[in-house]
């Protein structure tokens, strides 16, 4: 009799929970999960919106797309802002990689816009529009590219941590704005009034289309980069096995610091549509912290550039529409918005967890597994 | 008399993922005061079953018993509550710890931590069943056998009744595993039970009551070790009859091809990793380096394919290209310059071929590479390379056809989140000016490994990582071989296969010795060393302790010299070839 008790107490034993490794997903499925994910936080923040105000749910959705797509005019910027923030994952992407953790994104873009806008202050009106164009295309690819390549050389010399190198750069590109900005601007208002020359001509009549498109041109020309040249082979052997790399001979320094002169001078390119194309001025918030969003688009995408599109896209999207969510429901500051950005993250990243992994729970787990393998064959 | 049932399983079956099942309905018992052996080939499952007695997995199906009653061992805790002690390949010690330190770390919630105590009862322990152990040392400075021995000493003292080692030989010198077996036969009488994990035949024959075989996750047969043999065990293990003998023709033709003189190599800490190394290597022969794991043989491929900056030495390639046409296959053009200005070259009729015309105006790179491309330009002797201080980059860029299977396969050799057609292109990327990669030439070399080499892959596009060891490792072997190297030089490539991937290795090893390449072959099993090679080179603490013909040479003689005795001159091979 004790006996008995004593072995079912052992048999209760087993796990409550065990993790079992799937098989590959097909990428049918993984799609289907990822909307799954999103539609739920979506739900889930909806909730949470309306339990802090007299609004409903559904006025939630109204206002999220209402605030991303309500007009053409809020679509185009919503174009132009993922176009700016795609163009900063391609330039993450190829570090990204390489396994070089590049956080100094804001610092790389906001030398490159500093640079542009320099140009623009001082040979403003000296020299024809075309020509200054050129100059700030130059100085910020310039400038983008020596931000990136300081912690690249540090690296591949020394072997110093380039994450806390570039994030340290950051302060650094800040620091150098506002002392421009305070050499520059005279009034004490701190603020620098849009600059008239060197700005960006509009494109069929529509001054956000250059941005969207380049950006669109440069993300299709990172992958091909990535997938079919042998710079990005050198760079894919080198992030996966430094090792490797050695063995069969790639320099690896020289990778290195080509990949960062590269991502650098990508950023650069972002601060120069932030100067001639979009603000025509600067301030220590231009960047807006895209250096790190964009880190998420990034890893989203599993550093695949086409798809870096989607998730630029978006994060921009709700992001945009969260601004609207937050007017229409009364909201006095950007907590709540940050919480449903938030939860919108959590919920995208937790279900690759799923995609990895199933759940086997402690009783009846042979027919948990067999149910699953049933859904799996549908 | 029936001995008494310590452990039953009945059957167990584990699964990773829906497709890989790594014990399928596996029923097998233990019983006190034997030593029992399972037997399999790698990725049969026996460490798998062993690690759910270990409490490392829990079995998806099946029961385990342990003295008659159902029991749900979840963690390493639980089995040492049914006093199951498991040692590990990779051992888990503090280093900077004593042995003494390390037995007693973990024991018993509450009780008093007495040091001294402990040190008795340990003294104790290690009289009664033969250890060896210094109870002082720390950890660090301790060999591979010495830890091992603190392992089992570990689970001794927490009182473990059975005892299961997960290859214990493996690292070890055939002295050591003399002494383990002892140990193991002392702890059998005094009524322990224990398993030993093996893949290795004459220990199993050796040292054990019985012998379960397990093969692709299923229980074969459990047998009395008395009652069967070799060639039954291995017939058993592969499911099919196996040669256990390596074909070895005579080397032919055999020519200097490398020559390496007083290497040393200093390691991060300053000690000699490599200390005046000094061999050749001829073609159409396979030297074999033997050594206990770490003795440096890694160190030295590595140093001869330029992965190390050397504190001295030389390692030089004799290139057989006399009366040869010279190539911008495997040369580039300032090379081809270079031998011209140290007279290497000549033109067919035999005058010399310097770059410049009868007026001594020197040719345009046209007219040479277009006499060049014609082979219309000759070595007048062998290439005589100086490879010292280059980078693997500068060695194939002087036209060194070196081939290097690496220890560490996919952390080194291959790519492991790359498919098989990039891994393919690792060596050969670079060819030609375009700036995209050319995938066209990798992906029919991929097909024709994975076909003639029987890879057992989905498609070329599969990830290597996902690949099984042998898979990974035909891989690797594959394109290295497919690179027609003169120089080709392997590390453990079978370490982790299964027979019958082993000698797929084995063939491709002798089949390029047969076609003239000089082959360097690290080993680890001697019996494999002492079939397969032609001379074998022993290596103990980074030091050359002598070369043997394989086909005289003792294994206990490689055994000793392995240790750090250096034989006697009558044992030794003399001279070169």
């Amino acid at each position: 009799m004790k006996n008995q008790q004593t072995k079912q107490n052992q048999i209760k034993k087993e796990p409550l929970l065990r993790l079992v490794k799937r098989d590959a997903l097909s990428a049918k499925k993984i799609i289907l999960i990822y909307a799954i994910a999103i539609v739920v936080s979506l739900l889930l923040s909806s909730v949470i919106c309306s339990l802090f105000s007299s609004k409903n749910p559904l006025d939630f959705f109204a206002s999220l797309f209402n605030g991303a797509l309500g007009s053409s005019r809020r679509i185009w910027l919503l174009l132009q802002d993922t176009a700016l923030l795609l163009g900063v994952a391609v330039a993450l992407v190829p570090a990204f990689k390489m396994k070089f953790w590049n956080l100094g994104g804001n610092g790389q873009i906001l030398v490159g816009c500093l640079a542009a806008v320099s140009c623009m202050f001082y040979l403003g009106g000296k020299l024809p529009d075309p020509l200054l164009i050129l100059l700030m295309t130059v100085a910020s690819i310039v400038a983008g590219a020596v931000w990136g390549v300081l912690p690249a050389i540090f690296k591949a010399l020394f072997g110093t941590n380039e994450s806390l190198f570039t994030l340290m750069l950051n302060y650094i590109a800040t620091g150098l704005v506002s002392m421009f900005i305070t050499i520059w601007v005279k009034s004490g208002s701190g603020v620098l009034e849009p600059i008239k020359f060197g700005n960006f001509p509009n494109l069929f009549g529509n001054k956000h289309l250059l941005t969207v498109l380049v950006f669109l041109i440069l993300a299709v020309m990172m992958y091909i980069y990535l997938k079919y040249t042998k710079h990005g082979y050198e760079i894919a052997v080198v992030g996966d096995s430094p090792n490797t790399a050695k063995y069969i001979g790639i320099d690896v320094r020289k990778v290195i610091i080509r990949t960062m002169v590269i991502s650098g001078a990508l950023a650069g390119i972002v601060g120069l549509f932030l100067a001639g194309g979009i603000h025509h001025t600067i301030s220590t918030a231009s960047a807006n912290n895209m250096g790190f969003t964009a880190i998420m688009a990034t890893w989203l995408a599993a550093f695949n550039p086409l798809i870096m599109i989607g998730t630029c896209f978006f994060i921009i999207f709700i992001s945009r529409g969260m601004v609207e969510v937050r007017g229409n429901f009364g909201f006095t500051n950007d907590s709540i918005a940050n919480i449903v950005i938030g939860l919108v993250y959590f919920c995208v990243i937790a279900c690759s967890f799923f995609i990895t992994y199933h759940v086997v729970f402690r009783q009846g787990s042979a027919k948990n597994v067999k149910t699953d393998e049933k859904k799996g064959d549908k | 008399m029936e001995k008494q049932t310590v452990i039953e399983l009945r059957g167990i079956t584990k699964r990773f993922g829906a497709s890989v099942i790594a014990n399928n309905n596996v029923s097998i018992d233990v019983k006190r005061g034997e030593i029992l052996s399972v037997l399999g080939e790698n990725g049969c499952g026996k460490t798998t079953l062993m690690n759910m007695l270990a409490g490392i997995y829990y079995p998806d199906e099946g029961t385990i018993l342990i003295h008659g009653e159902e029991a749900s061992i979840r963690s390493p805790k639980d089995a040492f509550r049914y006093n199951i002690g498991m040692i590990h390949q990779h051992f888990k010690l503090i280093d900077v710890f004593t042995a003494a330190e390390n037995i007693v770390i973990g024991t018993g919630d509450g009780e008093k931590y007495d040091i001294k105590a402990a040190k008795t009862r340990i003294s104790e322990m290690s009289k009664k069943y033969g250890f060896h152990i210094e109870l002082d040392k720390k950890v660090h400075e301790m060999s591979v056998s010495e830890k091992q021995t603190v392992e089992i000493v570990k689970a001794l003292y927490r009182g473990a009744d059975v005892l299961i080692l997960d290859e214990p030989t493996a690292v070890l010198t055939p002295q050591e595993i003399d002494r383990l077996f002892d140990v193991l036969r002392a702890m059998r009488e005094d009524g322990k039970s224990v398993i030993i994990i093996t893949h290795k035949l004459n220990e199993v024959m050796a040292i054990s009551d019985r012998v379960t075989v397990l093969r692709k996750g299923e229980h074969v047969k459990t047998v009395n070790t008395s009652e069967t043999n070799e060639k039954e065990l291995a017939d058993m293990m592969v499911g099919q009859k196996v040669t256990l003998n390596i074909d070895r023709p005579l080397p032919e033709n055999s020519e200097l091809r490398l020559e390496v003189e007083k290497l040393t190599l200093a390691g991060n800490e300053g000690h000699l990793v490599l200390d005046d190394v000094s061999f050749n290597a001829y073609s159409g022969e396979i030297l074999g380096i033997a050594g206990i794991a770490g003795s440096g043989q890694r160190e030295l491929l590595e140093s001869i394919a330029g992965l190390h900056h050397l504190q001295n030495g030389s390692v030089t390639y004799y290139n057989p290209k006399k009366d040869k046409p010279i190539t911008f296959y495997h040369k580039t053009f300032e090379r081809v310059m270079e031998l011209a200005h140290e007279g290497m070259l000549r033109y067919a009729d035999g005058r010399d071929f310097t770059g410049k015309d009868e007026n001594g105006k020197p040719l345009s790179k046209k007219v040479i590479s277009a006499q060049v491309n014609a082979g219309e330009i000759f070595f007048k002797e062998d290439e005589i390379i100086n490879l010292r201080e280059q980078t693997p980059l500068q060695i194939r860029e002087l036209g060194v056809r070196f081939s290097f299977v690496p220890e560490d396969r996919l952390g080194m050799g291959l790519v492991g989140d790359m498919d098989i057609t990039d891994n393919m292109m690792l060596r050969s990327y670079r060819r030609g000016k375009s700036v995209f990669v050319d995938r066209k030439a990798p992906e029919d070399l991929a097909n024709e490994i994975v076909e003639s080499l029987q890879v057992v892959t989905p498609n070329t596009h599969t990830p290597v990582r996902r690949l099984s060891g042998g898979n990974v490792q035909k891989v690797l072997v594959g394109r290295e071989i497919a690179a027609g190297p003169k120089v080709l030089m392997a590390a453990y490539p079978v370490r982790g296969l299964d027979i019958n991937s082993s000698y797929t290795i084995y063939n491709l090893l002798t089949e390029q010795k047969k076609s003239g390449v000089a082959v360097i072959f690290v080993g680890e099993d001697l019996d494999v060393l002492l079939s397969l090679c032609d001379r074998i080179m022993v290596i103990a603490g980074g030091k050359v302790m002598g070369t043997v013909d394989a086909r005289k040479a003792k294994k206990e003689d490689i055994g000793l010299m392995m240790t750090g005795a250096v034989l006697k001159e009558e044992n030794q091979e003399g001279g070169s070839l």
